[in-house]
């Protein structure tokens, strides 16, 4: 029997801070099928007078049962964002329709060592994925690779800091000098490294960073066909 | 030609498509008709207004796949597709 995918209501169980312009919501979503981390929902509101805008947001938990959560940073221009970060509250529904995508995920049978590289708000589907990583006892080795203009601007940051054995988590500040001592600069070749033998990437920010990422993973001797990237732009989730 | 931080990639196309297609059709690979590069759906170059997208070949940036929904229905033009080849379960 194919499963068509509807629209459904998600009722909003929990909200959360996690910088000055981002926030997470919890949500339950009762016909919820599980999900692969990296993949995504599509969140549409209505408008009193019928208007309707529709914007995709990464999963960031772990499957877990019929809840999920996603972390929306608002754009100043969003059409979206600012609701969701400023104005929903515990309670509301939200229109929502997924999981969906199943390219940019990760298999947590998969043995092999992973990279991430995130620009800004793209560490959202790569936190799921160390999120996944955890929860089902992986024993795969990850590098987070996170690229944010200041230490202020980092979601999730005390769950990064927290990383358990096996997962390197490393700092790329555009900004200001990241707590490892690396100054300020844009994501450069020795931020990095070479690969040792094969690795899967998965790299996911504004279109300009992903962009010059696979550029330089691939200058560095990854593979290419295991470089797998997510954009967004102008027009994918304000 | 437009610059390229306008557009994001066919990972956005998920949950448009489910609306015609029974699988999930990122994953899926394409062969463009321009150029004959194969690219998963998942890394095409998309263009979105409003429900409308344009996903063109990251190669010689022919369009590959346009799907638009409007109120009564979804109108998907794959004439930019040589053909698309669907992963499915053994």
């Amino acid at each position: 029997m194919v499963r068509r995918l509807a629209w459904q209501a998600a009722r909003v169980l929990e909200t959360r801070p996690e910088t000055a312009t981002a926030r997470t919501l919890v949500l339950d979503v009762p016909e919820w099928p599980g999900h692969l981390a990296g993949q995504h929902v599509d969140v549409r509101l209505t408008a009193e007078d019928g208007y309707r805008a529709m914007r995709s947001y990464s999963i960031a938990s772990a499957p877990d049962g019929s809840r999920i959560a996603i972390t929306v940073q608002r754009l100043p221009d969003g059409e979206v964002s600012p609701y969701l970060v400023d104005g929903v509250s515990v309670g509301d529904r939200l229109e929502l329709r997924g999981p969906v995508g199943g390219w940019f995920v990760w298999e947590p049978s998969s043995r092999i060592p992973v990279l991430l590289v995130a620009g800004g708000s793209g560490s959202v589907p790569l936190i799921a994925m160390l999120r996944a990583r955890i929860a089902t006892g992986s024993t795969a080795r990850f590098r987070l690779i996170y690229s944010a203009r200041t230490l202020a601007d980092v979601l999730h940051a005390d769950e990064l800091a927290a990383a358990p054995e096996g997962v390197g988590v490393d700092l790329v500040l555009t900004r200001e000098e990241s707590p490892s001592g690396r100054p300020a600069g844009r994501l450069r070749l020795d931020d990095l490294g070479r690969p040792r033998g094969p690795v899967d990437v998965y790299v996911c920010g504004p279109t300009g960073f992903v962009e010059s990422a696979a550029t330089m993973l691939v200058t560095l001797g990854y593979d290419e066909a295991r470089i797998r990237t997510e954009r967004f732009g102008g027009g994918g989730r304000p | 030609m437009t610059t390229q931080h306008e557009y994001v990639d066919g990972n956005r196309l998920a949950g448009p498509l489910a609306d015609v297609f029974a699988v999930d059709i990122t994953a899926a690979s394409t062969s463009c008709i321009g150029c004959g590069r194969r690219s998963v759906v998942a890394q095409l170059h998309v263009y979105v207004v409003g429900e409308g997208y344009v996903a063109r070949c990251p190669g010689c940036q022919d369009p590959v796949l346009r799907y638009a929904r409007t109120s009564t229905g979804g109108v998907l033009d794959l004439r930019g597709t040589l053909s698309l080849q669907v992963p499915l379960p053994g």
